[in-house]
């Protein structure tokens, strides 16, 4: 009975995502105040109807009700709790009711804190989000119900994926489709701004916090399911390529160019018709993201759902959106205007060099994506495109980034003088190669990339040192105490600080591990030793294990160095009795400077196993920037002047550039 | 002002529709292959443990044997990789590995690794025969009869399902010939 009520949700929410989608678009249009206010109530009522559905299917799967299709190829009665509440979205039909449950939040989010934007605006913002719901609940209803039921019960579930039962994998799609529906808000203020006509500065400072607050939620989606990678999959990497992170890492370069290039819209006015492109773009490739992952058009290791005839209608509704919005693009944008001028040097230049390098970038890894599609469908032969072609085609676009991450932040707007630039940035430059040199001192070898990585790092880092101390220098004969002048700061400004450490902190990490990293496979019996840089690792013992729905093999690996214990570590290598798939589980000892990791291969002849040994430098370090740079959206995001009442926004974007500093 | 430059986009995405629609239609594991029933490819390539070892496609002659071309930077092959392992293991046909556009430390690395089902691997580092043989992406695998021809070939993760269903029996009818 409840399934069949959450299948009755779910079409009474398309109903009423429906009404959403048109008769507020209608009333902006023709100035009907009354068909305007059906905005927000139906978003509410759409909203509760999923919510009401997700928690039908979630109840299926905690009474392990086997007569629901999906639950049964999803979960198992042994399944612990947890895992069969995150089985919902353990497969196709179950993610796409989690996409919508998050494309609800945000909409009752945007329903509730929108009070000082214009009716016309949020009745068009709520409109465009309610066509998006319409058309994820029509691909729901027609091709992936999740709440299909089958005939006869099966009298146990096929289990859950065990690359899926990880704490990891429980947090990892949420947030990444937190991030991913995230840019439906920038693509709906996108839109209502080309249907309105208008896109002024205080327009840009609507959709900002929006726009931060899914770019944060994707960059954390993207860290979680890197750091799931690294410990699941067992070979110690932690970005492939593969076509499934490639999807989510598109819209993440579109919507940092987006951030940016909305900072400029924001301060200055300008950017206006790129603005609004990137905000379509960065959505766009969000759908397609989930049209790679779900359509099977690239098949991929960790594409967990394929199925063609559902692409079939994916590709019709990311036609009808994707096209749809650039050809209004195409034919409103001259409406929204180009904004006010810059000279060659000032922060606007460097930040279309930013959005410029991202952008490519970005077409870099789709083309990457595509490529062998692309050959194969104009029969031009067939060619296979790997990590190779990632790092050359990606490490020289992102170099450039960093370098400008340091000069950027300090130029002026609008026109900003080069020998002051210089001027200003001597010291930190200075600081960076004395770093490289102690680096490269201290380790005793260095390669190319280890190099720059490490001068790039130190010359962001000194560079917002410098910033910083230049803002926060003592100002006027009285003294204020440092932590006051501290406060004093914009808000925008410390989180963009923040996340442009991340940045140095990630750049630092990865040509560190690229450099550094010591790997060792090794043959390895009770008893038996093996040191790998400076770590002398002993198995100890091998023994059985019982987990809850799998039986392990687990290895107790003791760890020294210069005799004094490091560690004690137990690798596992499972198998799932269910399904019977056998899965790695590594064991790493994690600290700041470096990871120990090891991880059971394959057993041979004489009870003796293979085991990787890896030694990583500074790995942590790549998630600690992702983290960095989350935290900094998060802060900037929650800068109140964002929420500032409608009445205090008349002032021009000029003034009030001077009125708040120079601030991201 | 000119406004041509704002369609840039829409044709763009335009054309990229175009191309995912027909993708939609291709089964990349149903490509045929110009390959089959044809002489494979005269190759000379040296062995990866060994590069003072050159072998030839005329060596081969007399043998039914696979062909399947990997490399360490593959995903797809280290789902492949169990189920080549243990068919190795059965002893049925010799399986020959080429090993396309990596590097040889690598490579070894790699089968150090996960196990080696190779009776050897040619190591193809600019992936020269890779094209002749139409080699689409990796993994791939051909089957190769005693007279040098092509039998078979198979685009994608070999499964023990479709060594069962395919390989198999076709290996049985060659080898009876």
């Amino acid at each position: 009975m409840i399934p069949e009520l959450g299948q009755l949700a779910l079409l009474l929410a398309l109903a009423a995502a429906l009404i959403q989608g048109t008769l507020p678009l209608v009333g902006a249009a023709r100035n009907r105040a009354d068909w305007m206010a059906l905005a927000r109530p139906a978003a509410q009522v759409q909203c509760v109807l999923v919510a009401f559905a997700f928690a039908c299917l979630a109840s299926a799967f905690v009474r392990n009700d086997f007569s629901v299709l999906y639950v049964a190829e999803h979960s198992n009665t042994s399944l612990p709790l947890a895992y069969r509440i995150a089985g919902v979205w353990g497969g196709h039909e179950g993610s796409l009711l989690l996409w919508l449950l998050m494309l609800c939040g945000w909409m009752l989010a945007l329903a509730r804190f929108s009070r000082s934007i214009p009716a016309p605006v949020v009745a068009r913002i709520l409109a465009v989000m309610g066509l998006i719901g319409a058309g994820f609940l029509l691909f729901m209803l027609v091709t992936s119900n999740p709440f299909e039921r089958i005939v006869p019960v099966p009298p146990n579930g096929n289990d859950l994926n065990p690359l899926l039962q990880d704490p990891g994998m429980v947090v990892h799609p949420p947030m990444l489709y937190m991030g991913y529906v995230g840019f439906s808000v920038a693509f709906a203020f996108a839109i209502a701004a080309l249907l309105g006509g208008d896109l002024s500065a205080q327009w840009a400072r609507w959709m900002r916090p929006w726009t931060t607050a899914a770019w944060c939620f994707l960059t954390l989606g993207i860290m979680l399911g890197s750091l799931w990678a690294y410990y699941v999959l067992g070979w110690g990497g932690w970005w492939f390529w593969d076509p499934v992170e490639n999807a989510s890492f598109m819209p993440w370069l579109a919507g940092t160019a987006l951030i940016h290039s909305l900072a400029v819209t924001d301060k200055r006015g300008a950017f206006k018709s790129w603005t609004v492109l990137l905000a379509i773009v960065a959505f766009s490739l969000s759908l397609l993201g989930t049209f790679i992952v779900r359509s099977g058009v690239l098949s991929s290791v960790h594409a967990f759902a394929t199925d063609p005839k559902r692409g079939v209608f994916i590709l019709s509704f990311l036609v009808i959106v994707i096209g749809g919005s650039l050809l209004l693009y195409a034919w409103r944008a001259p409406k929204v205007g180009l904004g006010a001028r810059f000279e060659m040097v000032s922060r606007e230049s460097m930040l279309l060099v930013n959005n410029v390098l991202f952008v490519v970038a970005m077409l870099s890894v789709l083309l990457g994506t595509l490529y062998p599609l692309l050959l194969d469908a104009l029969d031009l032969g067939k060619i296979s495109v790997g990590p190779p072609y990632f790092d050359t085609v990606f490490l020289p676009l992102m170099a450039p980034v960093l370098f400008l991450l340091g000069i950027g932040p300090l130029a002026r707007w609008k026109q900003a003088e080069l020998p002051a630039l210089a001027k200003r940035l001597r010291w930190a430059a200075g600081v960076a190669v004395l770093a490289t040199l102690a680096a490269a001192l201290v380790a005793g070898r260095i390669t190319l990339g280890a190099a720059f990585g490490v001068l790039m790092s130190v010359w962001i880092v000194a560079s917002i040192a410098t910033d910083l101390a230049h803002r926060l220098r003592p100002i006027g004969p009285a003294p204020v105490s440092l932590w006051t002048r501290i406060q004093t700061l914009p808000r925008p400004l410390l989180g963009m600080m923040l996340a442009h450490v991340g940045v140095a902190v990630f750049a630092f990490g990865v040509s560190m591990v690229r450099t550094y990293e010591v790997e060792r496979d090794v043959k390895m019996q009770t008893g038996d030793t093996t040191e790998v840089a400076g770590y002398v690792f002993t198995l100890r013992g091998l023994r059985n294990v019982k987990g809850p729905n799998y039986d392990a093999v687990q290895a107790v690996v003791d760890v020294r160095r210069n005799g004094t214990p490091v560690a004690l570590m137990h690798p596992e290598k499972r198998t799932y009795r269910v399904q019977g798939t056998a899965l790695t589980d590594a064991a790493i000892d994690r600290d700041i400077a470096r990871d120990l990791y090891v991880s059971l291969g394959e057993p041979v002849e004489g009870g003796a196993w293979i085991v990787r040994i890896y030694v990583k430098p500074f790995v942590d370090w790549i998630w600690g920037g992702c983290l960095l740079m989350a935290l900094g959206g998060a802060l900037a995001a929650s800068d109140r002047r964002y929420r500032a009442k409608q009445a205090s926004e008349a002032t021009s974007p000029i003034t009030a550039t001077l009125a708040t500093g120079a601030s991201a | 002002m000119k406004r041509w430059h704002l369609v840039v986009p829409l044709v763009l995405f335009v054309l990229l529709a175009a191309f995912l629609w027909r993708g939609l239609r291709l089964d990349p594991r149903e490509v045929p292959s110009p390959l089959v029933d044809k002489p494979a490819p005269a190759f000379s390539l040296t062995r990866l443990d060994d590069a003072s070892r050159t072998v030839r496609r005329d060596d081969m002659l007399g043998k039914v044997w696979l062909l399947n071309v990997w490399a360490s930077w593959c995903e797809a092959c280290r789902t492949e990789h169990p189920t080549l392992v243990s068919f190795a293991k059965s002893g049925t046909v010799p399986i020959v590995g080429l090993n396309y556009k990596d590097t040889r430390t690598e490579g070894l690395g790699w089968l150090a690794r996960f196990g080696d089902p190779y009776a050897m691997s040619l190591f193809d580092e600019k992936g020269r025969v890779g094209i002749d043989f139409g080699v689409y992406g990796v993994p791939e695998t051909f089957v190769i009869d005693k007279q040098g021809v092509v039998r078979f070939k198979l685009i994608g993760p070999l499964t023990p399902e479709l060594i069962a269903t395919k390989i198999q029996p076709l290996l049985k009818s060659l080898g009876d010939a």
